[in-house]
């Protein structure tokens, strides 16, 4: 199915959050993640199934002012 | 130092921090500029982002392990956010990432001057308080929206002294006059809009408990020196309040004595 993942088309395999992550290459990076605009907690990430056309936010700890 | 001391600590949600001084981290010359920048500062707050990042990359975790060994409290911030839904999510992203639930709530209502929407903030600041947040709103120096900020649940609140990155000082004096006298037991810092030293000793002076600043460190020529600069002035400024200034007169004073002075003529 095709997703979008930070705001770019993606062909992906996997359906549960977790293991899409896996499957773009995140591993064990420290990550957190929105899916459709609503938060998903690195715990939830398993029970969280995505589905064509979901817009998924993965971002890190980054400079701010 | 002898005679009165300036309080140098000031609490936040409870928490004490052994300095006034809250930096940024953003655009810095270099990550060994910024270390240098808070270690000469002497500053106790760093305010970060979260920011995209494809798989592969280490930018994330690099600037985290720098972060963590700054040593101080860090301050998520959610720089960019439009709407208080926006604003929320990425609260509760950066509350994860930086295993803290201290955020500084940004909400922007405007392009150019970047100021911030104020019904979108209090909505935003009402659900982070009521989940748990400990919301530093960036905001402007309106009584009102003050009010309903504390309503909200916020015990903190952080004024601008001019628009983000401007470093024009305070362009709204009398304002945040205003909102210190109204409300002289409610931790204040001034955000943004800063540019120099004297300015950071001016709000101080006026009452304010911190500063918060970035741009005007990380973008001068020596960026370790004037955060330097800047904790001094802090200090200054605190102490200054602390040691109860002179009232000002219109009519002039002699400060020598006349008595006993040689007559000439």
């Amino acid at each position: 199915m095709k997703i979008i993942i930070n705001g770019e088309n993606t062909e992906v395999q996997a359906t549960a959050l977790d293991q899409l992550l896996v499957e773009l290459g995140y591993g064990d990076s420290r990550v957190a993640t929105a899916v459709n605009g609503v938060f998903v907690a690195q715990g939830h990430r398993a029970d969280c199934t995505l589905n064509e056309a979901d817009r998924l936010e993965v971002v890190t700890p980054r400079q701010g002012g | 130092m002898t005679g009165m001391q300036p309080q140098t600590t000031a609490l936040f949600y409870g928490t004490e921090l052994s300095s006034r001084l809250m930096l940024g981290t953003s655009q810095y010359p270099s990550p060994a500029i910024l270390a240098d920048a808070f270690r000469r500062s002497n500053a106790a707050v760093a305010t970060v982002s979260v920011r995209r990042e494809a798989a592969g990359q280490a930018a994330g975790e690099g600037f985290w392990r720098l972060v963590r060994e700054l040593n101080v409290q860090i301050l998520p911030n959610t720089a960019g956010c439009h709407s208080a839904d926006e604003a929320v999510t990425t609260a509760q992203m950066a509350r994860e990432l930086f295993e803290t639930d201290w955020v500084k709530l940004e909400v922007i209502g405007h392009a150019d001057t970047l100021q911030p929407d104020p019904f979108e903030l209090v909505t935003a600041a009402r659900q982070l308080c009521q989940d748990g947040f400990k919301v530093f709103p960036y905001t402007t120096e309106d009584i009102i929206l003050a009010d309903r900020l504390l309503d909200a649940g916020c015990e903190v609140l952080m004024p601008w002294g001019a628009p983000i990155g401007t470093g024009l000082g305070i362009v709204n004096r009398y304002g945040l006059q205003s909102l210190r006298a109204q409300y002289p037991d409610v931790p204040m810092v001034i955000d943004a809009g800063l540019g120099l030293p004297s300015q950071a000793a001016e709000v101080m002076e006026m009452g304010y408990d911190a500063v918060l600043l970035n741009t005007a460190v990380a973008k001068a020529g020596d960026p370790a020196g004037m955060a330097e600069a800047f904790g001094m002035a802090v200090a200054a400024g605190q102490l200054a309040r602390t040691a109860d200034p002179m009232e000002p007169r219109n009519m002039a004073a002699p400060s020598t004595p006349l008595i006993g002075k040689a007559f000439l003529e």
